[in-house]
């Protein structure tokens, strides 16, 4: 990135810090973004992701829709305050389609199992529904609404409403969609999520999950990205892969460990 | 001949068909049940015949019961065609026993049934009466003397005994209440001895009533009956305010609560709204009623109108009045419970979920999905600890129930595939780690051992393959399976 448009951006971020305080300095620029990277994509974002407003998360491929899915969670955990409980709207099809939520999988990203809420639904019309009702409550961290496919439903009212609901309550509400061509709408930024190659831990294992993300739109700024960003788990906090590796140039594969040394401490049942 | 051909309800008995039930006019002209049909056909040429339905015939009489709650709550089916009321306290609401008995057969005469009733003060005393049109009301302390005229099948016993009662010349109740009771007892079985005092009001015996008895109830009668929407909720608002301030005097909150509709010709709608904590907030239960009439998929059907509507709290809970602590988090708290049971009354408590950690290894057994509703305190369980900082995930988002079948390729017997198929998309591998062996539990249904296998393909993607079972060289080809996806 060049220096005029680092200081262009670190204006921006100053700029929206001093509206979004209008009288309590200091304290609302955390609360109304979340920081996503600390760098580059907090710049393009003006400061961070906006709190209490709709994000549309799209999967690249269909192949994508669980890296879509680890995106929005990572970032629900970004957005939610410690304890306040999360809120995943999901419709029946998603968990056919991509299995069930794990709750260990949950910890691993980052998330209390204990402090999210599912509320599995048939269709479509049901999920945006119970994800407005659950926009509206402003005790929820997060919540995540995740219909199938592109119901007829899901217009541009629809999403209106669920950023006037989510800057009344000050909810960050993530629109997931699987299975959906991006399209113009009425979410303040929209996404596009791809699995990307992680950087690999010791022995060549698979490592922290990577995202390759685009910024199809920005409501308050132009378009951004690619970016390949890792999330970590322990600081909350998205970051560039450790090291970049093409996996292509990766020689072939050895095993990962002589089996019977490892089973020893990974036995399990 | 008779205005109207005689109808007979025929069952299926011993393999010929019999009469199950005929109706009076054929009861007139000999027909009784037991005998066949083709007998019966044999004497009356003109015989109307109908199939037997008992289950609608349970249904009819589950119908009523609903309906006599309008008497009392304490309603219990007796036998397959009785129905036992528990009025104890509410006689005066109806002007008097005698009055209540004679609103309640009229009633039913209305709704084109056949009944008789008495009241006593003993569930066997009124039962035994109840077999006669006379509608008898028995005074207090006067059952024994009530049911002294009644033959001896009012015990209700088996025909053997029934029999062996006529024989020693005893013929009605009243020869047997003067006699002593241990020969008897001797004779003709303890339980001969136990039905006559019950009989006689002399041995209590509960009833036990078909549905719970609300903890508190509030109630609207309507002499002008309402259909509106509007006055519905309206009703519904202030008995939920009604039932509020019962709560409110025991120091509880109701964790179920339940509106009942009843509709002029007869019909009633029960509509159950539950709560993950104990609420006693006439808004929010007037609310939850909302969303659950809104949502519900055979809407509440006016019809003429309702004569009563009635709102009773089942399950009731100590409540502990929410304080609002300076950070606020109770209360929280109370909006999170309410956005559940809002949810919860909409689409129904079983798709609110919550996830409880089992204490196993198989990893689809490891997270249990749980309604909110009925959490409780394993709600807050703790799920283990975390892998270790700068650890990536060990385990996946989503897993699949059940594991997906794939092909796979491996290069080494016990090592990480190299490239397998599912979906019918072929990925290779680029990075894995494993395996990460998981032992079946022996106790509980064994099977083979899992290699477990964290994979990238070269796309990036990442997956949870296993291997059912190890290499060995008796042991056929190995079946790979996909468990779960990363993010």
């Amino acid at each position: 990135m060049s220096t005029a448009k680092a200081t262009l951006s670190a204006l921006r971020q100053r700029i929206a810090t001093i509206e979004a305080t209008a009288g309590t300095p200091g304290v609302a620029s955390s609360r109304s973004r979340i920081e996503i990277d600390r760098d580059c994509v907090d710049a393009a974002l003006g400061g961070g992701l906006a709190r209490g407003a709709l994000h549309e998360i799209h999967a690249a491929t269909g192949a994508d829709n669980i890296a879509a899915s680890g995106f929005s969670l990572a970032l629900a955990v970004a957005a939610a305050p410690a304890g306040k409980p999360v809120v995943w709207v999901r419709q029946d099809y998603a968990a056919r389609e991509g299995g069930g939520l794990d709750g260990d999988g949950l910890a691993a990203l980052g998330l209390d199992p204990a402090a999210l809420i599912l509320v599995r639904l048939r269709d479509p019309l049901a999920v945006l529904r119970a994800g407005g009702e659950a926009a509206r409550c402003a005790a929820l961290g997060a919540v995540l609404v995740e219909p199938w496919g592109e119901p007829k439903a899901l217009d541009l009212t629809v999403q209106r409403r669920f950023q006037l609901a989510a800057e009344a309550s000050g909810v960050t509400v993530l629109l997931l969609r699987p299975g959906a061509r991006p399209m113009p709408g009425g979410a303040e930024t929209r996404w596009q999520v791809a699995a990307g190659p992680a950087a690999p831990m010791a022995m060549n294992a698979p490592g922290h999950p990577t995202f390759d993300l685009t910024l199809l739109r920005h409501r308050h700024g132009p378009p951004g990205g690619p970016w390949r960003l890792e999330w970590n788990r322990d600081e909350k906090l998205f970051k560039p892969p450790a090291l970049l590796r093409d996996p292509a140039a990766v020689p072939r594969l050895e095993p990962a460990a002589p089996p019977a040394e490892r089973t020893a401490f990974r036995l399990a049942g | 001949m008779p205005a109207e051909a005689p109808l007979v309800i025929v069952e299926k008995a011993k393999g010929a068909i019999a009469i199950a039930a005929p109706d009076a006019a054929a009861i007139d002209l000999g027909l009784a049940p037991g005998l066949s049909l083709a007998e019966a056909r044999a004497r009356l040429s003109d015989l109307v015949v109908a199939e037997h339905d008992p289950a609608a015939d349970d249904a009819l009489v589950e119908a009523i019961a609903d309906w006599c709650d309008r008497y009392t709550p304490l309603v219990a089916r007796h036998g397959a065609r009785g129905l036992m009321l528990d009025i104890t306290g509410v006689a005066h609401l109806f002007k008097g026993e005698a009055a209540l008995l004679d609103d309640l057969l009229t009633r039913l005469d209305g709704l084109g049934l056949t009944a008789f009733g008495a009241i006593a003060g003993a569930p066997a005393t009124a039962r035994a009466l109840a077999r006669s049109p006379r509608r008898i009301v028995v005074e207090p302390g006067c059952e024994a003397s009530a049911v002294r005229p009644l033959p001896i099948s009012a015990l209700g016993l088996d025909p053997v005994r029934l029999q062996a009662l006529a024989r020693a010349g005893l013929k009605t109740v009243g020869d047997l209440i003067d006699r002593p009771r241990s020969p008897l007892a001797a004779r003709f079985g303890a339980d001969c001895v136990e039905r006559l005092e019950r009989l006689a009001g002399i041995l209590e015996h509960p009833i036990s009533p078909r549905r719970p008895v609300p903890a508190a109830l509030a109630e609207r009668i309507f002499f002008q009956p309402i259909a509106h929407e509007d006055d519905i909720a309206a009703t519904l608002a202030r008995l939920a305010a009604d039932v509020a301030s019962l709560l409110e005097t025991r120091g509880e909150g109701g964790r179920s609560f339940e509106a009942s509709f009843y509709r002029v010709d007869g019909d009633v709608r029960r509509i159950t709204v539950a709560t993950a904590r104990p609420n006693r907030a006439p808004k929010a239960i007037a609310r939850l009623f909302h969303e659950k009439l809104d949502a519900l998929s055979v809407p509440l059907d006016a019809g003429f109108g309702f004569d009563l509507i009635r709102l009773g709290a089942f399950r009731t809970e100590p409540f502990v009045a929410a304080q609002a602590s300076l950070d606020g988090h109770a209360l929280d708290d109370e909006a999170v419970a309410d956005l559940v049971d809002r949810l919860g009354a909409r689409f129904g408590p079983e798709r609110v979920l919550g996830f409880v950690p089992e204490d196993t290894h198989i990893p689809e057994r490891r997270t249990r999905m749980v309604p909110v509703f009925t959490l409780g305190e394993e709600g807050k369980a703790q799920w283990g600890e975390l892998p270790a900082t700068g650890e990536p995930p060990l385990r996946p988002l989503s897993l699949f129930d059940p594991p997906e079948p794939v092909e796979a390729l491996g290069e080494v017997p016990d090592g990480p595939p190299l490239s397998f198929r599912w979906r019918r998309v072929l990925h290779q591998v680029a990075r894995a780690e494993g395996p990460e062996r998981i032992a079946p539990e022996w106790w509980r249904d064994g099977g083979p051992d899992r290699d477990y296998f964290r994979v990238e393909d070269r796309k990036g993607a990442r997956f949870w393959l296993y291997r059912e079972g190890g290499y060995a060289a008796d042991r056929p080809q190995p079946r790979w399976f996909l468990h779960g996806l990363f993010a």
